[in-house]
């Protein structure tokens, strides 16, 4: 039974009051600009897209071939192109368009636009009015899976507002690992990308979200994420942008919500040309013993601006723990950084929060050491830049974590 | 036996401060040479500017290693011509492993020779870990001479390779040194070393063929090292100042 008619309307209704709400932050767009509306046709097979959304969908880390992931969901534009399930998967996971989930789901009220208020600004309002579908990921309580979920929003036209939204539910006890790689598949492309991602996390279940974005010079990205972690529940989100973008700004939000609940963000940011990205995370600790993690490797190059803002909110009056960590490089005399941290202890006598922040540039010292083993000046660079980057974050499959270490390594070769 | 490094009248500043006053030095294939001489007084200065360090400003004088001018050269330069050099304290470089950047130093080829001598060296369970990145002071002697065992210099300096190392491991650094310099096989002659020490101790381990003592920036003796040693036992470095 599809979500009821009354729920929408009243969202609706907030939404079109947010249709002219600037954002907190970030440069405002003037979203008429970006009217154009693309439908395209469904595919058979992932190799079967055209070879330069092949090719932007590889290096965002989606796999053509499937033979390592449990699923797929597939948008180019404004069309869902391509849904798959592994067929072992069938009643353990669930994998199709939000909008086809909403028709489906009536207990979806529970959740749709719970995470993120739909009257933030007007990028929520513009998801909700001119909806664009956006994946809808379940896996059902106390499964796991041998190989991740991969979802892939590609842009391939210009003046196009891609307005997702998209949703993750990690039933009781399950575990769930999502690849989503965003791109634009025309490198001139001028448009904007508006994402809004809502993640559930049950009762001991375990979400492992990593997110690539490659996006071109002319392109906006205006990112609106939120996650609610029930008890003994835990998220582990990854981001990476290594190529550049006109502006970015996204302050995704955990919500701690049951005991014991965790979360844990790693950012990796190469600013380039004259990208402007804002980026953070917010950790708000509700339960007992929950614990957050904030860490981001930022290196802006060119005349990139890069703030990178982390917030930890502590509310409960339990024990709670969270710590952040941001440290920049900034390779460019016209390049700017911005590190932001902020930490807020609202009546939780007992927690603990802490956080370290620097920026420097490459030290020199170390650009000597290891050119004094015979390694030219320009490779020593590279290599110190790519280890600086590379957090070599846990959990992370091995071939994604190739796929991010030949990316970070083919970028700070190309940025030299 | 033929000349490897010729030193010309080398004057040095280090920011304002003047570090060499016209020194002179010379060297042949496979000869080890030792340095001793009191803090502040010049060494690693001299072994920096001889890799090409360029906060060790030559203000005067030339470098010739193989019969050739390196003054201008670069460290990665000189480090492809052959020279190698082995840190007092090396910078940490974190997220550049060892394995990582030893396989660069060999252009990805080798894998099996970094095991080998990793395992000899005993850093089998530091190959994954960032470069110096929390390594006790014996640990970075010998990620030092690994990472030259792999380069493998003709000419290498070593700083103060006893210090922070404690004498069971002092044994692992002079063997290590013999290695670098192909000691431990039949002898090579054309590798050589610059070795500074403050105490001695490598002398038990590594035989070196000639001492120098550098005082306030200039070389004031050389000869046999074992009894430039026991001089500077008995009667501290003081005489140097009346010496030269």
């Amino acid at each position: 039974m599809s979500i009821s008619k009354a729920f929408l309307s009243d969202i609706r209704e907030k939404a079109e009051g947010a249709k002219e709400k600037k954002a907190a932050l970030g440069p405002d767009i003037d979203l008429s600009r970006y009217s154009h509306h693309i439908e395209r046709g469904r595919i058979e097979s992932l190799e079967g897209l055209p070879q330069q959304a092949r090719e932007a969908a590889t290096m965002a880390g989606i796999d053509v071939k499937e033979e390592t992931r449990s699923g797929s969901y597939i948008q180019v534009d404004h069309s869902v192109v391509y849904e798959r399930l592994n067929k072992g998967y069938e009643g353990k996971l669930e994998i199709m368009s939000t909008t086809e989930a909403l028709r489906r789901y009536d207990w979806l009220e529970d959740y749709y636009w719970k995470a993120v208020p739909v009257d933030q600004d007007k990028y929520t309002a513009q998801a909700e009015i001119n909806m664009t579908h956006g994946y809808f990921i379940r896996i059902l309580p106390h499964q796991k899976l041998d190989y991740p979920v991969q979802a892939c929003l590609l842009v391939a036209e210009n003046h196009v507002s891609q307005n997702v939204h998209n949703m993750i539910i990690v039933e009781e006890g399950a575990e769930l690992q999502v690849i989503t790689g965003c791109a634009l598949s025309k490198s001139d492309a001028e448009g904007i990308h508006v994402g809004v991602s809502e993640f559930y996390v049950k009762k001991g279940g375990k979400l492992f979200f990593t997110m690539i974005h490659n996006w071109a010079d002319n392109f906006h990205v205006r990112p609106r994420t939120g996650a609610i972690v029930e008890e003994d529940g835990m998220l582990f989100s990854t981001y990476v942008l290594l190529k550049p973008v006109k502006s970015i700004q996204m302050f995704p939000t955990v919500y701690l919500r049951g005991n014991r609940a965790s979360a844990k963000f790693n950012a990796i940011l190469y600013g380039l040309k004259d990208s402007y990205i804002d980026i953070g995370s917010r950790v708000v600790l509700e339960g007992e013993d929950t614990r957050g993690e904030s860490i981001a490797r930022v290196i802006a190059g060119d005349e990139s601006v890069i703030y990178s803002r982390g917030d930890l909110i502590a509310k409960t009056k339990e024990y709670c723990i969270a710590h952040l960590d941001c440290r920049g490089i900034l390779s460019s005399t016209r390049g700017r950084i911005y590190a932001i941290p902020q930490l807020i202890s609202d009546g939780a006598s007992k927690a603990e929060l802490s956080h370290e922040a620097s920026i420097g540039p490459i030290a020199e010292e170390q650009v000597e050491y290891l050119m004094s083993r015979g390694v030219s000046r320009e490779d020593a660079i590279s290599v110190i830049t790519s280890g600086f980057l590379n957090l070599d974050i846990p959990y992370l499959p091995q071939f994604l974590d190739r796929n991010i270490k030949e990316v970070i390594k083919a970028t700070a070769k190309e940025s030299m | 036996m033929r000349e490897m490094l010729r030193v010309e009248d080398l004057w040095l500043s280090l920011g304002e401060k003047q570090v060499l006053k016209g020194v002179n030095f010379s060297m042949n294939y496979g000869e080890v040479h030792m340095l001793f001489g009191p803090n502040g007084a010049g060494k690693t200065s001299f072994i920096m500017a001889l890799m090409g360090f360029p906060r060790y400003r030559v203000d005067q004088g030339k470098i010739y290693f193989k019969g050739e001018d390196v003054t201008e050269r670069d460290i990665h330069e000189r480090a492809k011509l052959g020279m190698g050099i082995s840190f007092q304290r090396p910078p940490t470089v974190r997220g550049v492993t060892l394995r990582k950047f030893t396989e660069l130093i060999l252009n990805g080829k080798g894998r099996e020779e970094i095991m080998g001598i990793a395992e000899r060296l005993n850093l089998l369970d530091h190959l994954d870990r960032g470069l110096n990145e929390g390594f006790s002071g014996g640990e970075m002697k010998r990620s030092e001479l690994f990472q030259l065992m792999v380069q493998r210099p003709d000419l290498v300096f070593i700083d103060e390779p006893e210090s922070g190392v404690d004498l069971e491991n002092i044994a692992l650094v002079g063997d290590a040194i013999n290695s670098l310099l192909g000691k431990d096989k039949v002898k090579d002659p054309k590798r050589g070393a610059i070795i500074i020490t403050h105490t001695g101790y490598i002398l038990d381990y590594v035989n070196a063929d000639k001492g120098y003592i550098i005082f306030d920036g200039t070389l004031v003796c050389g000869g046999n090292p074992r009894d430039i040693l026991s001089e500077i036992k008995r009667f501290g470095y003081k005489r140097c100042a009346v010496c030269r």
